[in-house]
């Protein structure tokens, strides 16, 4: 890529069937050493462009149940007793403030996700300064946005499971009606998401304590806070499909 | 071997679990995904080969097996295509070929996210595990077909092995498509950011634009049956009713699911689910599916073509587009397989324009084929035989397309074998003859010997004729009305004329099946005593040719190649040899 | 090898292309309307992708012989392709298969989009595993409610299909296992199943339509000829799908007439 060094080996290879035949190279990529180099550049451009293509996927599922969702509340049924086409779909009465608190709690997380992305980049930045012998930076004892975040997350997740027990009281079951299966369905489908975003959060904290280094972690950190300002648009965007389109 | 310092790739393994077990090389994880669709082939050719038996000698005894049932034929019907369309057929050409090939014919030390990698081959093994784990639970595998038509899919007394058998099914395709998820994202970012210096998009060989396209197709399609996949496990289980309309009765019973996360008191009976909307969802999967299977082939065939021919590709940058014209039209096209299904008239008929327009870049791409075989000297060793043979199937199975494409004639056509006929040429067969293709052409790389010439060439001969014999008639049973996925003919009279055209296709498909043993037996005698492969036996262009025999395990030991030349540079004026390698320096102006 | 291969797909090509012109097997006799269109359609489309298929294999194998690789064979043609065939090339294809397509759409339009006439035979075609029943309105036109409870296909064609018998307008309404129509008069079908999908199929009226559980779906076709037509079920539906056939009777007017007449007898 753009970092090969000029240093281009040639060698004329004669005719191909004939021994083993070295092959072109140009020089290695990136240095062994050096903090913040372009290989880990290459890394963290690389994560990004794999969560770009995780999001990808992820908004088609969530496309294909929307599609789904639509096409079944246009959808007329026969009615067993009239032989006659009807419209079946009831609305389900949506618990909204309990719904609302549980959005402010995650766009609080995706604002402390990010304060700890920012943070992350800050201590990356500063880690080949800290490495020199008697520098010293400062104590690190800056906020845990990353820990912040995962209560955050597992909050709103709790904050889901008592919405959906409301609107059991509420006599709306998974079967209830086409539009309870899909509160069900959609609300469930973004949780597991979610859930995946918590356990990648975990995952970058405990690079810390395993003492990895810092790049692998900004790496995790970053992706993953992209992955979580998704998770709450996303929760957003259903959020208004239930209702609006309720 | 130029020794500089080492790349940033992680040093080889060692270690006979991390080496060839939980593997991080995609080569291995190429060669693992291989052989898991080769046991997957044979599965399917053989349960293949007991729906043949079955349909002309219905009470023939099979050893250790007996006589075969009528619901046992649907089951082998179900699993035969399923385990074919999925874990052959998307399996072979671009997870086990395109693992192995891809990241060196870029350049590339390894691919992207080799954990990832590891983890979805994996994960695909797990869900082939579900899939066979079908056979063996009460009520057996299931009989829906691999199409899972709702509500026959979806309620589980609509017929043996619609119990436990259906939900392993569905959960093995959820697994399947994760697995899928994982492979297109690692393939695309690799193509995308792994490419050597001086590999530009355009100078990528075909292949690798195949399994990119491909991989795009995968990352889009595959969350759709994801999504109707855990859609239909609810209907199935949990008493929602997004397939299954109300009012269904199931040989007197009626159709009550225990309601899942309901009180218990209660049952819920399905009401006003739209199985229409399963084959939507299925098909808008569907659709892209069958060029996940074939487009990979597309690409080995061009790639052999232009190789054996010894000239350059004909119109590379019209094979390029026509791919991606290819993969675009074929998510706009899933309602063709929907004509007769009560879907409205008008998008039948958009359906169906959609459908002729893509025809156009697949005649771009037979036209460019003959094309390259223009004034080319051809050698005709075997991997090029069989990418001869591509071009023939894949000419008589689309030609057949614009027949079905059209809502009208699709009406005595629809649910025929003549529709069993069109797409086993195109995406069965015809994707088959692209994995034999690549399997000749590129053992000698992954395994550093060389196959044997006679047995291939025999092989190819009885494999071509066979596979004509088999599906062409299909199209004349269609024609005369014979329907699909029928156990017996001996309920309908007109159907009972046909069957000894049935007989004629049972024999092709024995002698069919039994010259695949010689491709077994040159696959695994090769291995351990075929002839020494050099590092370019076929003198080749492509990135893969100009690394040793097998490759190292970070693919250029230890070097990164620079790519100064387009793929198919063949008998280039002037050129000292009949080839420039793409890795040859730039003395020659080439593109 | 070259030669090898050139005979096998020349003899491919032409035993393949064989079987089409002698129309060894073909479609089965019309006896619709619509079937003189399609198999017109059929046909043109056929001669179509014939003369591409003969052209392309016959190509293919003439090609990989005559350009296979021998001591004498001519230089190669360093080319990377020619814009304008290309270009030539697309555009035919897009003509031909667009034009195609177009020309077969009035048929389908005709039988899918424009309503039934109004003199047309109400028929209702139930599908269920693994059996067709057929329904006619009777006298007031009107189908009587079905019910799933009802059900019992033991007890008889009516309780088959689940019929309110108790509802007014059942009490005229004839159920039957084979479907009589009358020869020249629209047929108005109704396409109900009641468990899996179901396909109603008759080759020889060049018709096929799903039933679909939760959906009624309305079809029509005009029988032109006399005589017993086979029909098959042609969408999986379970382990008996091959032994779901039925026959069309289709009879003149007056047999018609005396034979729905007979079965609202026996009703009384």
């Amino acid at each position: 890529m753009g970092t090969l060094s000029s240093s281009v080996v040639l060698k004329d290879s004669k005719a191909g069937d004939r021994g083993p035949k070295p092959p072109i190279y140009g020089g290695d990529s990136g240095g062994p050493d050096g903090g913040s180099s372009s290989r880990d550049l290459d890394r963290l451009r690389r994560a990004r462009l794999g969560l770009v293509l995780v999001l990808v996927t992820v908004t088609m599922i969530f496309v294909s149940f929307t599609s789904a969702f639509v096409i079944r509340k246009g959808l007329p049924t026969i009615d067993e007793k009239t032989g006659a086409y009807v419209n079946d779909w009831t609305g389900v009465s949506l618990p909204v403030s309990l719904l609302l608190i549980n959005t402010t709690l995650l766009i609080l997380s995706s604002l402390s996700v990010e304060l700890a992305r920012r943070q992350i980049f800050r201590r990356a930045a500063l880690a080949p300064v800290q490495a020199i012998p008697g520098v010293s930076v400062g104590e690190d004892r800056s906020f845990p946005w990353l820990g912040a975040t995962v209560v955050l997350g597992l909050g709103f997740l709790i904050g889901q499971w008592i919405v959906w027990q409301e609107l059991r009281l509420r006599g709306f079951y998974l079967a209830t009606t086409p539009s309870s299966s899909f509160f069900y369905l959609l609300t469930a489908a973004h949780a597991v998401h979610l859930f995946g975003g918590v356990v990648a959060l975990l995952s970058a904290q405990s690079i810390s304590w395993l003492r990895r280094p810092v790049e692998t972690q900004r790496i995790w950190v970053d992706v993953t806070a992209w992955y979580w300002h998704f998770m709450a648009l996303l929760w957003v965007y259903i959020f208004a499909l239930l209702y609006f389109a309720r | 071997m130029a020794t500089t310092a080492p790349v940033h790739v992680h040093a080889a393994p060692q270690g006979f679990i991390r080496r060839y077990v939980f593997s991080l090389d995609h080569k291995v994880i190429g060669i693992q995904y291989y052989f898991l669709a080769l046991a997957a082939v044979f599965v399917g050719m053989f349960l293949s080969l007991l729906m043949r038996i079955h349909l002309v000698w219905p009470t023939a005894q099979i050893p250790l097996f007996g006589e075969i049932k009528p619901e046992t034929y649907l089951t082998l019907l179900t699993m035969h295509g399923t385990i074919m369309v999925f874990f052959v057929l998307t399996t072979a050409p671009q997870s086990g070929f395109g693992n192995y090939f891809l990241p060196i014919q870029i350049g590339a030390p390894d691919m992207a996210f080799p954990v990832l990698n590891m983890l979805s081959f994996w994960t695909t093994f797990v869900a082939f595990v579900v899939m066979i784990a079908a056979f063996f639970v009460a009520g057996g595998a299931p009989l829906h077909g691999w199409t899972g038509y709702a509500p026959l899919s979806a309620v589980p007394n609509s017929g043996p092995g619609e119990a436990l058998g259906a939900d392993l099914w569905i959960v093995s395709i959820a697994i399947f498509c994760i697995a899928s998820l994982m492979g297109a994202l690692n393939f695309i970012t690799t193509v995308l950011d792994l490419r050597a210096k001086g590999m530009t998009m355009m100078r990528m060989p075909l292949t690798v634009w195949a399994w990119f396209i491909t991989a795009i197709l995968g990352l889009l399609a595959f969350g759709v049956l994801l999504s109707a996949g855990i859609l239909l496990l609810m209907d199935r289980n949990l008493g929602t009713s997004f397939f299954v309309p109300g009012g269904l009765n199931f040989t007197g019973q009626l159709t009550v699911t225990p309601g899942g996360l309901s009180p218990s008191t209660t049952n819920f009976t399905h009401h006003g689910g739209s199985p229409l909307l399963w084959q939507h969802l299925f098909w808008f999967f569907g659709h892209p599916e069958v060029y996940i299977a074939i487009l990979p082939g597309m690409g080995v065939a061009s790639q052999l073509l232009s190789t054996f021919s010894r000239k350059p590709i004909f119109g590379y940058k019209a094979m390029v587009y026509a791919i991606m014209a290819i993969g675009i039209l074929g998510f706009v096209v899933w309602g063709h397989h929907m004509f007769m299904s009560g879907m409205s008239p008008y998008s039948a008929f958009a359906f169906s324009i959609m459908t002729m327009c893509i025809g156009v870049p697949s005649a771009i791409k037979t036209f460019n084929w003959l094309g390259t075989l223009w004034h080319g000297r051809i050698r005709l060793q075997t991997p090029m035989l069989f990418a001869i043979g591509f071009v023939s199937l894949f000419v008589s199975g689309g030609l057949s397309g614009p027949f079905l494409a059209q809502p009208v004639l699709d009406i005595p056509l629809h649910d025929t074998y003549f529709v069993v006929g069109h797409f086993h040429l195109i995406m069965g067969v015809a994707a088959i003859f692209g994995i034999f293709a690549g399997t000749y052409y590129w053992f000698p790389k992954m395994f550093g010997r060389m196959m044997n010439e006679r047995l291939g060439q025999i092989h190819f001969l009885i494999t071509l004729l066979g596979t004509y014999a088999i599906f062409m008639p299909m199209h004349y049973l269609g024609l005369a009305g014979q329907t699909r996925r029928y156990s017996q003919f001996t309920e309908v009279a007109y159907q009972t004329k046909l069957v000894p055209l049935q007989t004629f296709m049972t024999y092709a498909a024995l002698i069919t099946i039994a010259a695949q043993f010689l491709f077994l037996i040159n696959l695994f005698w090769s291995m351990r005593k075929g002839a020494k492969a050099s590092d370019n036996p076929w003198e080749s262009t492509t990135l893969e040719w100009s690394t040793a025999t097998p490759p190292p395990h970070d693919n250029f030991g230890g070097q990164t190649p620079v790519v100064s030349h387009g793929p198919y540079e063949y008998s280039v004026p002037g050129a000292p040899r009949d080839f420039i390698m793409q890795t040859d320096p730039a003395t020659t102006a080439t593109h | 090898m070259g030669l090898a291969l050139l005979v096998v797909i020349w003899l491919i090509t032409f035993v393949s292309t064989y079987f089409f012109i002698a129309k060894t097997w073909w479609l089965p006799h019309g006896a619709s309307t619509s079937a003189a269109f399609i198999d017109g359609q059929f046909t043109l489309t056929f001669i179509l992708m014939g003369i591409v298929f003969v052209a392309a294999q016959l190509a293919l194998g003439y090609l990989v012989w005559k350009f296979r690789d021998r001591p004498e064979a001519a230089p190669v043609e360093y080319s990377h392709g020619n814009t304008r065939l290309e270009v030539i090339w697309t555009t035919l294809t897009a003509i031909l298969f667009i034009g195609l397509n177009l020309m077969g759409s009035r048929v389908w339009a005709n039988e899918r989009f424009a309503p039934a006439s109004p003199g047309a035979v109400q028929v209702e075609v139930t599908g269920m595993q693994f059996a067709w029943y057929f329904r006619y309105p009777g006298p007031d036109g009107k189908y009587g409610p079905t019910s799933a409870k009802l059900m019992d296909a033991s007890a008889g064609s009516e309780a088959a299909i689940g019929l309110d018998t108790g509802d007014p307008s059942a009490k005229d309404d004839v159920v039957a296992g084979v479907m009589y129509v009358p020869v020249g008069r629209q047929v108005d079908l109704t396409l109900r199943a009641v468990d899996v999908i179901h396909s109603f199929f008759v080759p020889s009226f060049r018709f096929k339509q799903d039933a679909v559980p939760g959906l009624a779906i309305h079809m029509h076709f005009t029988p032109t000829e006399i005589g017993d037509y086979e029909m098959a079920c042609a969408e999986l539906c379970g382990l008996g799908h091959y032994k779901m056939h039925g026959m069309v009777k289709v009879v003149s007017q007056q047999d018609f007439d005396s034979w729905l007449a007979a079965r609202e007898a026996e009703k009384q």
